[in-house]
């Protein structure tokens, strides 16, 4: 511990270097090949696997763990990859405990399923160093502009790549990835392996990066129109929901998200700053990242704060399992009703809730937290569009194979409807936007 | 507390678990350390002519095969006969029964197919105190290229011949050890008896080839860059085992001589079963080198709960009980009729039944959206693979159609008369129900 693991404020330093390094350490250890094989060895290889159904990607679970079983990790990779190109980072970061695991026969039977997460980052991580698995068809001359280098943009961009045509992906900040880099939990994903892990889906080939291109200011939707045949938009959620409290912009009060994109971004985590007291407002997986993380920081206390009840939460119940494994408290049934600051933050208050009738109602009963950081992770909406694209609630709206109202447009991933905000998700419907594009552009269509 | 003691051919010892010939028994130290364990007895390993012993290969003398974990389900041998000197070995052998004047004590022999070879030697064995012989006609590997072990085994009359020879010199019980490398093991087990030998001791280990590499194209074990066949032992040879003891044990001409059973056996269950099939002892290697000599200890246990269980006082109430039943296809009862039954409470929903069913057999078993798998009675022909294949203990059963009931499948009645294929109309060879 070093001296100002309890001082107030948000300041830099509280553990050590040693101790940041372990809280920070791989959340699921990767298997050696024995582990491996043994757990691969409890797939019952189930007919029409539940798994299968569960996973957004349809990956074929139970072929390739027995690729993994029978000796053939690359085979099983490939397997993988043929579904999801980003199968190595949604190995890390899916809610399995949501999707395949949750249905596996040995989670109905035993409360034990195949953990299936675990051997397909074995399966993806034996790959990785190596070439690149897949070829490119011959040159079509169609060009794809695809928009945000996230899973979505990624998937998209690498499918129609594979497939003969000339892709660039606009991407605006300085590095790719999108959420994969930016936006989950340090311990998901170690090592630099979002970069790792672009890096290798450029293996592809055909595929030219531009950073520092934002949709709006150094591109625009006609002009791409105009230069390819083909656009996918891919840019996610730009901006962030507010509370609309007083004293919002008070030093300390801060989003979630641009607190988690700065903690993966930092060289040195024991130079970054982190609150005492740190109460986060929210009930989804980035409130329970951004939680634990400052937690693992070195905060002395972490409150989440939940307005609906602990089973409304959106995080997992892992997720939530995980937070308070890690000492952070969860309190459901609260929403912030003033946030009291001096010029700076020093404390947030809540009045409880109560759903009368089917609708949420704030009672009058209140109470304070006195918190030195506080953090908003109450959601993420679409930034400024383009007028021509439709939209479908808050997002771009798209048919089942991902296409706007707007001809030649496609668009997947957190900025479309439909989907879950999942990493899998994204990657899935920039999948089926790539081969619908292919489809269109070939004439199929 | 159930008795274990046995009596096999006159030889006592405090339970029926032996450690057979192999590795395990080869030397002094080994033999009282299983001693120590518990072991009732053991089969001391193979002792060759006097002279220079023979040679192993200085390369890996095991290989295996392996279930999940690299649980060792079969291993393969291709050691020699002891290679140590004669001499040393009955100085030993003497030593350790007259520390453990309760446990049995058999050596193995193995000496070439001439008489004065086998007459010469076995007094001079004797002298250690041992309580019998067992004539090693089994090793398929290295001894039988030089005209011993399974060459003399897979030759009915040698067997008879040197079995009479022994059977001349020595007042001490013979057991002959048979080799499973043959077509019908009523002939070697018959000449045995006729040669007048004391009981009949099997398996021995199966030519096998446990895999091979493919980056040397070497079968494995290999020996720089070779290998040969070698014996195959443990858990996968018990049910080629169990049924040569159970044919010697049914059949006219060699029923009732005494079989110490050998092959796989792992457990007390195993043991139970060599037993029931009507071995009178059993004797144990590949669990004992996978596990070490502790394993007698569950072996004894569970005998011996399972006997208190069952009610039976002594190891002979036990030995032969299931032989009855063991009979030839022909007369099975083509009257009795069952179906599969899947427990929807107990199901998973894995559809390995009808996986198996639909691609494999029968196409007796439905799938709905929902994942539940129900049997159709008129298509079940009562295979039992869906039961093999669920991966649920008692999650598919197989129920017995009571007489009167229709079988939807054939549209027959069940009936509860006895009738096998000699009667059936089917049978050009049917002869009439009398």
């Amino acid at each position: 511990m070093t001296q100002s693991a309890r001082a107030n404020g948000v300041t830099a330093g509280r553990i050590d270097a040693t101790q940041m390094q372990s809280n920070f350490s791989d959340l699921h250890e990767p298997y050696d090949v024995h582990e491996a094989v043994v757990a691969a060895d409890r797939c019952y290889f189930c007919h029409d696997a539940p798994c299968m159904t569960a996973c957004p990607t349809s990956i074929d679970i139970p072929l390739f763990i027995r690729q993994i079983a029978t000796g053939t990790p690359e085979a099983a990779a490939t397997t993988i990859f043929n579904q999801n190109i980003l199968g190595g980072m949604c190995a890390r970061v899916c809610p399995t405990e949501t999707l395949c695991e949750e249905v596996c026969v040995r989670e109905t039977a035993e409360g034990k399923p195949v953990e299936i997460g675990r051997l397909q980052r074995f399966a993806t991580d034996t790959v990785m160093s190596k070439a690149h698995p897949f070829k490119r068809a011959a040159t079509t001359g169609k060009t794809v502009a695809v928009v945000g280098a996230g899973p979505a943009g990624l998937a998209c961009a690498h499918r129609v790549a594979m497939m003969g045509h000339d892709v660039v992906i606009f991407e605006a900040r300085a590095k790719g990835g999108g959420l994969n880099e930016f936006g989950i939990a340090a311990y998901k994903s170690t090592n630099d392996f979002a970069q790792d892990e672009l890096d290798w889906l450029l293996g592809i080939g055909g595929i030219e990066m531009r950073y520092g291109q934002s949709l709006g200011q150094d591109i625009s939707l006609t002009g791409l129109q105009q230069d390819f045949d083909a656009v996918f938009l891919g840019m996610g959620l730009s901006a962030v929901n507010a509370l609309s409290l007083d004293n919002e912009a008070a030093e300390n009060v801060e989003d979630a998200v641009s607190f988690i994109g700065a903690l993966r971004q930092a060289d040195d985590l024991t130079k970054l700053p982190i609150g005492r007291r740190v109460v986060v407002i929210g009930g989804g997986m980035t409130a329970i990242d951004a939680g634990v993380q400052a937690k693992l920081l070195g905060a002395e206390e972490v409150t989440i704060v939940y307005r609906r009840g602990q089973n409304a939460m959106a995080a997992s119940e892992f997720e939530q399992d995980l937070a308070q494994q890690k000492g952070v408290k969860l309190v459901c049934n609260a929403s912030p009703v003033a946030i009291v600051a001096d010029g700076r933050l020093t404390a947030a208050t809540f009045a409880y809730t109560e759903v009368q009738d089917g609708t949420l109602v704030t009672l009058d009963e209140t109470f304070t937290l006195p918190c030195d950081q506080l953090f908003k992770a109450i959601g993420q909406t679409l930034g400024d569009m383009p007028e021509a694209l439709g939209l479908k609630g808050r997002k771009i709206a798209v048919d089942a194979t991902q296409k706007t109202n707007v001809p030649g447009v496609w668009a997947g991933g957190d900025c479309a409807s439909g989907g879950d905000d999942l990493t899998v998700t994204a990657v899935a419907e920039g999948r089926d936007a790539a081969m619908d594009i292919h489809a269109t552009l070939m004439g199929a269509n | 507390m159930a008795d274990l003691t046995s009596e096999f051919v006159g030889i006592k010892s405090p339970n029926p678990f032996w450690l057979a010939s192999a590795p395990p028994t080869d030397k002094e130290y080994n033999v009282r350390r299983a001693f120590e364990a518990g072991w009732g007895g053991v089969v001391w390993k193979t002792l060759g002519a006097e002279g220079p012993p023979v040679v192993n290969v200085n390369g890996p003398r095991y290989g295996a095969i392996w279930g999940a974990d690299r649980r060792l389900l079969g291993l393969n041998n291709i050691e020699l006969i002891t290679d140590r000197p004669l001499e040393v070995n009955l100085a030993e052998m003497t030593r350790v029964k007259k520390d453990y004047p309760d446990r049995a004590l058999v050596a193995s022999v193995m000496v070439p197919c001439e008489e004065q070879a086998w007459k010469e030697i076995l007094p001079r064995i004797a002298e250690t105190g041992c309580d019998g012989f067992e004539l090693n006609f089994g090793c398929p590997h290295g001894m039988a290229e030089r005209g011993m072990g399974s060459a003399v085994g897979q030759v009915p009359e040698y067997i008879e011949m040197v079995t009479r020879w022994c059977k001349e010199t020595t007042s001490l019980p013979v057991i002959v050890k048979l080799t499973p490398n043959i077509t019908n093991i009523l002939q070697p087990a018959q000449a045995a008896k006729d040669g007048g030998a004391d009981a009949v001791s099997l398996i021995n280990t199966i030519n096998s080839i446990t895999s091979v590499n493919l980056d040397t194209m070497s079968p494995e074990p290999m020996i720089d860059g070779k290998g040969t066949h070698g014996g195959y032992c443990g858990p996968a040879v018990k049910p080629i085992a169990l049924n040569m003891v159970a044919e010697i044990a049914r059949s006219a001409g060699t029923a009732g001589i005494p079989i110490s059973g050998i092959g796989g056996v792992t457990t007390w269950r195993d043991a139970a079963e060599f037993m029931a099939l009507g071995a009178g002892n059993v004797q144990v290697c590949t669990a004992a080198m996978t596990y070490g000599f502790k394993i007698v200890q569950e072996m004894i246990s569970g005998l011996s709960q399972w006997m208190d269980e069952q009610g039976h006082t002594s190891v002979q109430d036990i030995v032969g009980r299931a032989v009855p039943n063991v009979t030839d296809w022909q007369y099975l009862n083509l009257n009795h009729v069952t179906k599969a039954r899947i427990d929807q409470d107990a199901c998973i929903k894995c559809g390995r039944c009808y996986a198996a069913c639909e691609d494999t057999s029968h196409q007796a078993i439905s799938m709905s959206e929902d994942r539940v798998f129900e049997v159709q009675d008129d298509e079940c022909v009562a295979c039992n693979l869906c039961v093999n294949v669920c991966p649920v203990d008692n999650c598919i059963t197989m129920e017995t159609l009571s007489a009167g009931a229709t079988d939807e499948r054939t549209g027959k009645v069940v009936s509860d008369d006895y009738a096998n294929w000699t009667t059936h109309p089917n049978n050009p060879g049917a002869t009439a129900a009398e």
